[in-house]
């Protein structure tokens, strides 16, 4: 007996308890992609079922990464002094949380769905994309601030 | 290809107290995959070097695992629950035939009045703010992805395959959901669907992935100690010591941000996204605080001024159907009575206030005026009643009708109110007449009654 479980193990590379749990999600997954498969718009649910993760992976994440290793480069050795506040963070804080914001309440940002949105609410989404900005601007003003103040601080002791 | 993993050189007394079980053997066919690790593709290893956050680590990645732990079953929970409000059991929780899926079915209570403000309030506010977590989350695992060999056996592919669920089934429940409160049905798909069975995926994923990582997850914990981290500064950060799973960075750079920074950070966008949600729920000017989400703003001034979730003009009520000509028609058992408003208005007044809660994240509290439905049951001579099917002027629409249980009926705070904050309803509001009940969802608090049919448990 233990030799079999010994044998599974090796060649499927788990024990068995493994295989079992991914077999119930697998499970899962399936009984609902065939339970939607009737539907005329299961295609798309699947695209974006698919789509979200490819988007976060090859697209989203390239898209950061890349831009925090063109700020680190353009800010060099400046951007993370030795000791002291780095300035490097009080651009890529604020700078993240605006682009988050943006990720999030990006159909009121860019006036999406306006239709239905008109019809639930009785509004248009026009002060949205003003108040990111402004929002935007008030997160690098506090990050200035609060770097000034650091380094400030950091200079006095 | 590379000397399998040797102990974790300098490593925590904790790390190295304990043998790391090291990479996972090549499984059957071995010559197979032995192949495929020793050929990789151009710029695998380039890719491989180019990780370089000295803060990537099984630590920093159970710290986010834990919080996600406890956050999304909450939300996964609150919306069972939200399903469930919407009373399955008359076929009006969408959508309607879930097969096995099907929840335990009971009455949704009427008390606590914010029971249901709760658990839609929470469902949509917490799941808004886990949001940056789940990010972090998974740009702490990122470079497994790109990882070569992809996988060394069947196990390997299988639970990559389960991760693809994982990480495709929250995304996708994030961008729906996003989506849906904010009014852009950009997908094309029956939203209530498509969240409903993808919580459903992503659930047994995440029990899967649970199940398998959370050993790996308490070590990860107990492999360094927070409160130290939490008065480690940038330039006393050090990397993390080799893992087995090889989260931590092969060639790591000098710290940029220290952990303590990176969790700050991390739990200070996601407190900003409560920040900036939580307004959907409070009165007065805190409303406006939900500076970028529809119900931050109040549609209009004075006593009927908050929000609505439909207008008029859009559920194609016009002012004619509302006017003098307007009856309320009350069957029970094959008996009708109509009446008008100012009979409504001649009957027992009853004044509560109660909150109105959407499920899309918003809620109000008002106070509402008007004839309790249980009246309104033995004015038509109700009795024994199970349900009441509540009807519309509305033409078209998932929610032109609704279906009350009857501890929905029976409750002294259910009303047909006819005014709200002391003076009428608007048109917007559901004049002539709507109804209000406890702990109900919004949508079916029916707006521009036109009938009410009182059914009784022996038929009807």
């Amino acid at each position: 007996m233990g030799d079999l479980a010994a044998r599974f193990r090796a060649a499927y590379g788990a024990p068995a308890g493994h295989l079992l749990l991914l077999v119930g999600a697998f499970t899962v997954a399936g009984w609902v992609a065939l339970r939607l498969a009737a539907e005329p718009t299961s295609g798309r649910m699947l695209v974006w079922f698919v789509g979200a993760a490819i988007a976060h992976d090859f697209v989203l994440f390239p898209i950061y990464g890349l831009a925090d290793r063109v700020l680190q480069r353009a800010l060099g050795t400046h951007g993370v002094p030795a000791s002291g506040p780095a300035l490097l963070n009080h651009v890529r804080v604020p700078a993240l949380a605006s682009g988050l914001l943006f990720l999030v309440y990006l159909p009121g940002i860019l006036r999406l769905g306006r239709p239905t949105y008109l019809a639930a609410s009785g509004q248009d989404q026009r002060p949205f994309l003003a108040r990111w900005l402004l929002i935007t601007a008030a997160l690098f003003l506090a990050s200035a601030v609060g770097y000034v103040l650091r380094r400030w601080w950091a200079q006095r002791r | 290809m590379s000397a399998e993993s040797s102990p974790p050189a300098g490593g925590s007394p904790v790390a190295s107290g304990r043998v790391p079980p090291g990479r996972p053997a090549y499984g059957f066919p071995r010559r197979w995959w032995a192949f495929l690790a020793e050929h990789p593709p151009p710029g695998a290893a380039t890719v491989n070097r180019r990780w370089r956050s000295p803060l990537r680590g099984p630590w920093l990645t159970a710290m986010f695992g834990v919080v996600l732990l406890v956050g999304l079953p909450l939300v996964f929970l609150t919306g069972l629950l939200d399903y469930l409000a919407y009373s399955p059991q008359f076929g009006q929780a969408f959508p309607r035939d879930v097969g096995w899926l099907r929840l335990p079915q009971f009455d949704w209570p009427t008390r606590p009045s914010w029971l249901f403000r709760l658990t839609q309030g929470l469902h949509v506010a917490l799941g808004i703010t886990l949001i940056p977590i789940v990010l972090a989350k998974l740009w702490s695992v990122l470079p497994k992805l790109f990882d070569w060999p992809p996988a060394r056996s069947v196990a390997q592919v299988l639970e990559r395959l389960s991760l693809l669920l994982l990480v495709g089934g929250i995304l996708f429940e994030i961008a729906t959901g996003l989506l849906d409160i904010q009014y852009a049905y950009l997908f094309g798909f029956d939203f209530y669907t498509a969240h409903y069975f993808g919580a459903w995926v992503f659930v047994a994923a995440l029990v899967t992935h649970v199940a398998l990582k959370l050993r790996r997850m308490r070590t990860g914990l107990r492999s360094r100690s927070l409160p130290e981290e939490l008065i480690t500064y940038r330039a006393a950060t050090r990397p993390e010591p080799p893992d087995p799973d090889e989260l931590v960075a092969a060639r790591p750079g000098p710290p940029t941000m220290s952990r303590r920074g990176a969790l700050t950070l991390v739990g200070g966008l996601s407190l900003l996204l409560a920040a900036l949600t939580v307004g959907q729920h409070l009165e007065g000017p805190w409303r406006r605080t939900a500076l970028l989400l529809p119900r931050g703003r109040q549609p209009g001034a004075g006593p009927t001024g908050f929000p609505v979730n439909r207008t008029a003009a859009a559920a194609g009520v016009r002012a004619a159907d509302t006017g003098p000509g307007w009856r309320l028609a009350l069957r029970a058992g094959g008996r009708t009575v109509a009446v008008d408003r100012a009979g409504l208005l001649a009957m027992a007044q009853h004044t509560v206030t109660l909150p109105i809660a959407c499920v899309e994240g918003w809620s109000t509290v008002q106070t509402w005026t008007g004839v309790r439905l249980r009246d309104l049951a033995a004015l038509v001579g109700a009795d024994g009643i199970a349900a009441a099917h509540v009807r519309s002027l509305e033409k078209a629409g998932l929610f032109k009708q609704a279906t009350l249980q009857a501890n929905q009926v029976l409750d002294a705070d259910s009303l047909l109110a006819l005014q709200v904050n002391g003076v009428d309803l608007s048109l917007d509001h559901g004049y002539p007449a709507r109804v209000i009940v406890p702990a109900l969802p919004g949508v079916h608090c029916t707006k521009w009654v036109a009938e009410i049919e009182f059914r009784s448990r022996t038929g009807g």
